[in-house]
C-alpha cells in the first residue's frame, strides 16, 4: 500500500477496527464494508450508536449505506475529483487542524523552483518523460535536498521491474531530511501554498457536474465530515478495494491521507485510516510477502537493473539517514542471518549473492502474459483460483493450457486444477484436452481449523491459531507442503555443486516436526520471525535489539516482539483488556494498536484535549505512557530538539516528529520521492470512461501500463458507442472473492445462488430488461449472462448534463460448486497501476442487453464485440 | 434456571444472515434448495422447516444525501425473524400427539422423536413459523436452542450475531431493555420506531420480540396475532348447543310422536 506508505510511512491500516467507535464521523469510501467486514462493522455501528455519523460514498445503495446516516451515490472511478473537492473545502474554509499541520505535517517544506504542477502542464507534473513513458521525479524533492547518485533511469522507487510494495515502507530513501521551510505556511513555493493551487478547481459545482453529486449533498458531506477534526473531535476513513482497483488506485489512497493530515486524524483515537484487506491475512501476505518485489518487512528484493549488485550499493540506496530506516542494515543482515545462519559472514556479503534478482515484471500479470506467450513452464498455485478470480478470465485460462505442468493445492478441485475439462473453452471448443498439454497436479490442502498458525488481520494484528482437527486423509497444511518441498530440494542441491545451489545449500531448512506426517513446528517458525542472538539462541524482545554485525537473526524486523521469550507467543494470547484490544494477539510494530500515536499530544507531550487522549509524556517517569504502546522512541522528552538537517538515526528526529518512518518524521502531504505517477494526486478518468477529463487534457493516468493486446482489449476512450455503460464488479457478504470456497458450502451456497446483475429501473426499461429474466453483459474481452435484479438501490446519475447508467456485477461465480455461473472477471481488462500493477475492475464500459448469451461453439462464431443497435 | 427470550433489533441488523448461517451449523439443518428468489437479496425467502432464522430484506427507494439510518427513512431494512415461542402457542395445543411441550426456558419445543408428521401445528401457527419437512413429514421449527439453553450456553444465532443485532437473556430483563432502546430510538428522531411484543393479544406475550420500524406488516409481523384455539370455547359452545338442539329436536320428535296404527 503505497498510497499509505509514502504518506504516513507504513504500508498498513493507522488504527484498529475496535477504535472506530471513538470517532466523530466515519467515512466509508471504496467499500462496502458492512458486507465485506461484517465482523469489524460492529465498531462503526457502536460509534453510530454513540452519536457519530456515518457517511458512505458509494455508486450503488449497499448494507452499509443502510446503515449509514447519509449514503452519496457518485460516479465510479470520480474518487479523487470528490475527495480533491473535500481537501479544497478545507483549505478555503479554513478547517485545518493548524497546529497540526505545521508541527506534524510537510506542508511548510518549501519547493524546487523547477517543479510544474498539472495546473501549468495541463495534466502531467514536471519530469514526464513521454517517450519512456515515465517521470524523473527530481523536481519533486524540497528545496535543499540532495539528489542521491542513481542512474537516471533508476532513481529510488522508479527501478522499471520493481513494483512498489517496497514503497509501502515510507517513499524510497531520497534525503528529506534536509529542506528548506516556512511555518506560516504563506511562501508561495511552499507545500501548503502548492496543494491549495494544485486543488483550486476541485470545486463543489465540478463535484455536482462529474461526480454526479448534488452541490447540498457534497457540502453536508463536508460540513460533517470536516467538523470531526481539531482538539476536541475525530473522523476516520474506512477503505478497502473500492479504491485500491483503479489505474489510480495509489493517488486515491493519497488524496484520503492528505484530507486525513489536514484535519489532524492520524495517530488520535477515532481517527485514521483503515485498510480494509480483502481476505484473512493479505496484510500478512505483504509483511510475510507472497510478493516478488520485496522482502520480509518491506526491505526491497534487489533488482538486477538498479544499483544493487554490490551489497554497500544497495543498502546505501534504502537506507536513511534519519529516522527508523537509518537501521536498513540491521534489519537486512538480520534477515540474511535467519535465512542463512552460520553461512551468512561479513566476508560473503551475508549471503547477498544469493538472493534473486528482479529482471522484469514478475507480478501476477507480468508473469500471466509471459504464460499465454509460452515463456512459463511450469506453476504452482496455492490459495489462489485465477481461473475464475483474476482479470480477463480467458487470458488466464489459455495461458494455463501453455504450461507443462500445474501444481494446485486447495480444499477442493477448484477450476484452476479442472479448467483442462470444464472451462467456458473446452465447452466452446477452443480448448480441448485431447491438445492442452499442461500436466495438473491437484494436491488436497488443510482447511484453517485443520491446521496451526498466525494470521495478520487488516489492522496488523498476529492472531494465532490453534489446530482443531487433524486434516482428513491427504490433506496438509501449506506449512508441511513448502517445509517438505524445501527439504527435498535441499537434498538435491547438497549433491550438485553448480554455484546456482549455493545459496539453497546455504538455507536454514531443520524446523523441528511432530505428528506422523512430520507436520512442522510452526511455533519455530514465529520464533525465528520474532528474531533470536545468533550466540544463545535467545529471542529478542524489541526491534531495538537488532544489530548489523550478524549477532541477531530476525525474519521480519516489524514482527519482533511478538515471542519475546520461550513459551511467550503474544499472537496467541487472549484476554484483551481493554478498548483497544491489548492482550488479544500482537499488532505490529510493538504492539501499537493506532500508528503514528505521538501525534495524539501536542508537540509539548500532553494530549491535545482529556476527550482524545491516547499517548503522552510522562514527567515523572520521564516516558511516553498512556493508552497504547507508543509508536515512538520511549525516553525521548518531548523538547528534545531535533537534528534533522545533520543529525543520524531515530534521535536525529528528536521529540516531536511522530512519523518516524520518513526521515524528517512528519507525515507527507507531498510525497517528494516514492511514487510512480506524482507527488501529489490529480483526477484521471479511468482507462475506460464515459467521458473526457473535465480538468485536464491528460485523460487517464499517464504512467499506466495497459498491457493493451489482441487478447486484452480496451473500449475506446472516452466513450465508446458500442460500451454505454459503466460496469463495478464487487462482493457480496455470503461469499467470499471467487467463490471456491463458499459455492462449495451448501449453507453459503443457497444464500446467494446465482449470478445477477443490479440494474435501476431507469436502465432496465431503457434497454428492455425484466426483472428475474437474464441480461447478456459484453466487454471487449468477453461476453456473459446474469439474472437481472431490478432495484432502485441502483441509479442514474446526471453527468454534465447527461444521463448515465452504472451496473454491478458480483463476482462470485464459476464452473464448479454447488451453485454455478458465469465468470464476471472474463469481462475484466488486465491493466497495471504504475506503483503496485493492480487492475482496474471498479470502473469499466460495457454494454447490457436482454436475453441470454450464446453458448457452445456459436459464441466463438458470433464475435465478442458487436456493433450495439442503435 | 430462567425464563429466556430474544429480543432482535432490526436498527442494528447488517442483513449479514450470519445468524441463518450459524443455526443451521449449529443444528445440522440442511439447504433449502438453491434457488434465486428476486426478491432483494432474500435468497430462502421464509421460515421453514430447514430455515429457523430468516433475515428479511425490505425495500424502498433511497435518496442521496440521506442514508438507511436517516430518522427520515427506511431504505433498505433488515429483520432476522424466527419462532415467537408464543406463551400460548397454537402449534403446541393443536398438537395431538404432546410432541410439543414448553421447556423450563419458555420455549416452544418440538419432539422430533415425538412427532408424527399430521401438521396439525402448522395451521395453527399464527405466524407462520411451523413447516412440514419435505423429506419425512414431521414439523420442525427453532428449538431455541434448547441443548444449548441446557448447558449454560446462548443460542447459536444471537452468539454469533456481529452487531448484537439478536440479544438473548432474561425475559423481564430484556423487556426493560427494550423500552429504553425505544426512547434512545425515538430520541434519535427514529420516531417510527416500536416494539413488537404481542402481549395483549391471545397469544400471551411472544419468546422473541422486535424492535422494528414502520408497519410492522412489512417485517411480516401481524400487529394481532391470534391464536385458533381462541376459537375453541366458542366452537365448542356452537357445538354443545347444535348438539343440544339436536337432542332436543329428537326427544321433541318422539315425544310429539302421534300415536298412529298400532297395528
Amino acid at each position: 500500500m503505497p498510497g499509505l506508505g509514502t504518506s504516513l510511512g507504513r504500508g498498513g491500516a493507522t488504527t484498529a477496527q475496535q477504535d472506530l467507535s471513538n470517532a466523530d464521523a466515519i467515512l466509508i469510501m471504496g467499500s462496502s464494508m458492512a458486507e465485506n467486514h461484517p465482523v469489524g462493522f460492529q465498531w462503526v455501528i457502536e460509534a453510530r450508536e454513540k452519536g457519530a455519523k456515518i457517511i458512505h460514498v458509494d455508486p450503488r445503495f449497499t448494507r452499509t449505506s443502510a446503515m449509514a446516516d447519509i449514503w452519496v451515490p457518485l460516479r465510479a472511478g470520480s474518487d479523487i475529483l470528490f475527495l480533491g473537492a473535500l481537501i479544497h473545502y478545507v483549505i478555503e474554509n479554513n478547517r485545518e487542524f493548524r497546529d497540526y499541520v505545521v508541527n506534524y505535517t510537510n506542508a511548510p517544506m518549501i519547493l524546487r523552483e523547477d517543479f510544474r504542477d498539472t495546473e501549468d502542464l495541463d495534466g502531467l507534473f514536471s519530469g514526464w518523460d513521454g517517450e519512456k513513458k515515465k517521470y524523473d521525479p527530481e523536481s519533486w524533492l524540497y528545496r535543499g535536498s540532495p539528489v542521491k547518485a542513481g542512474d537516471d533511469d533508476n532513481k529510488p522507487g522508479h527501478a522499471e521491474s520493481s513494483g512498489g510494495h517496497g514503497k509501502d515502507r515510507g517513499g524510497e530513501a531520497q534525503d528529506a531530511g534536509k529542506y528548506q521551510e516556512d511555518r506560516t505556511l504563506q511562501h508561495p513555493r511552499c507545500v501548503f501554498q502548492v496543494l491549495r493551487r494544485h486543488f483550486s478547481r476541485y470545486t463543489p459545482e465540478i463535484v455536482e457536474r462529474f461526480c454526479g453529486v448534488s452541490e447540498d449533498v457534497f457540502l453536508k458531506v463536508a460540513e460533517v465530515f470536516t467538523s470531526a477534526s481539531g482538539k476536541e473531535k475525530t473522523g476516520a476513513i474506512c477503505y478497502a478495494v473500492g479504491w485500491t482497483q483503479h489505474s489510480k488506485g495509489v493517488q486515491i489512497i493519497r488524496t484520503a491521507a492528505i484530507l486525513q493530515l489536514l484535519l489532524g486524524n492520524i495517530g488520535r483515537p477515532g481517527g485514521g485510516i483503515l485498510a480494509l484487506r480483502g481476505h484473512a491475512s493479505i496484510q500478512g501476505s505483504t509483511d510475510i510477502p507472497t510478493l516478488y518485489d520485496i522482502l520480509p518487512g518491506y526491505l526491497p528484493m534487489p533488482s538486477s537493473e538498479a544499483d544493487s549488485k554490490k551489497l554497500t550499493g544497495y543498502i546505501g540506496k534504502h537506507s536513511s539517514r534519519t529516522g527508523l530506516w537509518s537501521g536498513f542494515e540491521k534489519y537486512f543482515v538480520s534477515l540474511m542471518k535467519a535465512y542463512y545462519g552460520e553461512a551468512a559472514t561479513r566476508a560473503n556479503d551475508w549471503g547477498f549473492d544469493w538472493l534473486p534478482r528482479i529482471t522484469g515484471d514478475h507480478s501476477h500479470f507480468g508473469y500471466w502474459l509471459d504464460m499465454a506467450d509460452g515463456q512459463l513452464e511450469g506453476l504452482f498455485v496455492m490459495g489462489q483460483n485465477p481461473a475464475v478470480g483474476a482479470s480477463n478470465g480467458r487470458l488466464q485460462r489459455a495461458a494455463m493450457a501453455q504450461l507443462k505442468w500445474l501444481v494446485v493445492r486447495d480444499m477442493v478441485e477448484t477450476e484452476t486444477a479442472s479448467f483442462w475439462y470444464d472451462s467456458p473453452e473446452v465447452k466452446r471448443g477452443e480448448l480441448s484436452p485431447y491438445t492442452i498439454g499442461t500436466e495438473v497436479f491437484l494436491f488436497p490442502a488443510a482447511g484453517s481449523a485443520e491446521k496451526a498458525g498466525t494470521f495478520t488481520n487488516t489492522q496488523r494484528l498476529l492472531q494465532y491459531r490453534n489446530q482443531a482437527v487433524d486434516p482428513p486423509g491427504d490433506a496438509r497444511s501449506e506449512a508441511w507442503f513448502m517445509y517438505h518441498l524445501g527439504r527435498r530440494l535441499k537434498k538435491k542441491a547438497a549433491q550438485d555443486f553448480r554455484s546456482r545451489n549455493h545459496g539453497l545449500r546455504a538455507l536454514t531448512w531443520d524446523y523441528p516436526v511432530h505428528g506422523k506426517h512430520d507436520e512442522p513446528q510452526v511455533e519455530d517458525v514465529l520464533k525465528e520471525i520474532n528474531g533470536y542472538a545468533v550466540r544463545d539462541g535467545k529471542q529478542l524482545k524489541h526491534i531495538k535489539d537488532l544489530k548489523e554485525d550478524g549477532s541477531t537473526a530476525c525474519g521480519a524486523w516489524i514482527y519482533c516482539g511478538v515471542y519475546p521469550e520461550e513459551k511467550r507467543n503474544r499472537a496467541n494470547e487472549r484476554h484483551p483488556n481493554d478498548l483497544l484490544g491489548h492482550g488479544w494477539g500482537f499488532a505490529w510494530p510493538n504492539d501499537c494498536r493506532i500508528l503514528y500515536n505521538r501525534a495524539s499530544a501536542r508537540p509539548d507531550g500532553t494530549p491535545w484535549s482529556e476527550r482524545k487522549k491516547l499517548v503522552w509524556w510522562d514527567e515523572e517517569k520521564k516516558e511516553w505512557t498512556g493508552l497504547d504502546n507508543a509508536d515512538y522512541e520511549k525516553h525521548v522528552p518531548p523538547d528534545r530538539p531535533a537534528k534533522v538537517h545533520d543529525g543520524h538515526g531515530t534521535e536525529a528526529l528528536g521529540g516531536a516528529r511522530p512519523f518516524t518512518l520518513h526521515p524528517d518524521g512528519v507525515g507527507w502531504i507531498w510525497v517528494p520521492s516514492g511514487l510512480k505517477d506524482g507527488p501529489l494526486p490529480a483526477h484521471y478518468e479511468p482507462l475506460e470512461s464515459l467521458i473526457k477529463n473535465p480538468l485536464y487534457a491528460q485523460q487517464d493516468n499517464p504512467a499506466v501500463n495497459k498491457r493493451a493486446r489482441s487478447d486484452n482489449r480496451y473500449a475506446n476512450s472516452p466513450g465508446d458507442p458500442r460500451y454505454p455503460y459503466i460496469l463495478s464488479t464487487y462482493r457480496l457478504t455470503e461469499h467470499h472473492t471467487a467463490g471456491g470456497m463458499t459455492r462449495t458450502l451448501s449453507h453459503l451456497a443457497e444464500l446467494q445462488p446465482e449470478l445477477f446483475i443490479e440494474v435501476s429501473p431507469e436502465f432496465s426499461s431503457e434497454v428492455g430488461l425484466r426483472h428475474g429474466e437474464y441480461a447478456t453483459v459484453t466487454t471487449p474481452r468477453s461476453t456473459i449472462e446474469a439474472r437481472v435484479m431490478v432495484t432502485p438501490r441502483m441509479r442514474p446519475l446526471q453527468i454534465d448534463g447527461r444521463v448515465i447508467h452504472q451496473v454491478g456485477l458480483p463476482y462470485h461465480w464459476g464452473y464448479r460448486g454447488q451453485v454455478t455461473g458465469d465468470v464476471v472477471n472474463d469481462l475484466l481488462v488486465i491493466s497495471e497501476e504504475p506503483n503496485v500493477r493492480i487492475m482496474e475492475t471498479k470502473a469499466l464500459l460495457c454494454d447490457v442487453r436482454p436475453g441470454r448469451r450464446p453458448s457452445g461453439a456459436q459464441a466463438i462464431e458470433k464475435p465478442l464485440t458487436k456493433e450495439r443497435l442503435t | 434456571m430462567s425464563v429466556t427470550a430474544f429480543l432482535t433489533d432490526s436498527t442494528l441488523c447488517i442483513g449479514c444472515k450470519a445468524c441463518e448461517v450459524a443455526c443451521k451449523e449449529w443444528n445440522h439443518v440442511s439447504e433449502d434448495g438453491y434457488d434465486w428468489s428476486g426478491y432483494s437479496y432474500d435468497n430462502t425467502s421464509a421460515l421453514g422447516a430447514s430455515t429457523w432464522r430468516h433475515v428479511k430484506f425490505i425495500e424502498e427507494t433511497p435518496v442521496p444525501g440521506l442514508g438507511g439510518n436517516a430518522s427520515e427513512q427506511t431504505s433498505w431494512g433488515f429483520s432476522s425473524d424466527v419462532c415467537k415461542h408464543c406463551e400460548v402457542a397454537g402449534c403446541l395445543e393443536a398438537c395431538p400427539t404432546g410432541a410439543i411441550v414448553r421447556t423450563e426456558f419458555g420455549g416452544v419445543f418440538i419432539q422430533p422423536d415425538v412427532c408424527n408428521g399430521c401438521a396439525y401445528c402448522v395451521v395453527a401457527c399464527p405466524f407462520g413459523v411451523v413447516a412440514k419437512n419435505h423429506g419425512d413429514g414431521r414439523a420442525f421449527k427453532c428449538t431455541f436452542c434448547y441443548d444449548r439453553q441446557k448447558v449454560g450456553l446462548a443460542p447459536a444465532c444471537a452468539t454469533t450475531c456481529p452487531t448484537e443485532s439478536i440479544k438473548f437473556g432474561e425475559i423481564s430483563q430484556l423487556r426493560g431493555e427494550a423500552q429504553q432502546r425505544i426512547q434512545v430510538l425515538r430520541q434519535r428522531g427514529l420516531e417510527d420506531a416500536t416494539l413488537y411484543d404481542a402481549t395483549h393479544t391471545s397469544v400471551g406475550g411472544i419468546h422473541a420480540m422486535f424492535i422494528v420500524r414502520g408497519d410492522v406488516r412489512a417485517y411480516n409481523l401481524p400487529p394481532n396475532p391470534e391464536v385458533p384455539t381462541r376459537y375453541l370455547k366458542k366452537g365448542w359452545m356452537s357445538a354443545a348447543i347444535a348438539a343440544g338442539l339436536l337432542l332436543g329436536g329428537t326427544v321433541l320428535a318422539f315425544l310429539t310422536q302421534p300415536a298412529t296404527d298400532a297395528r
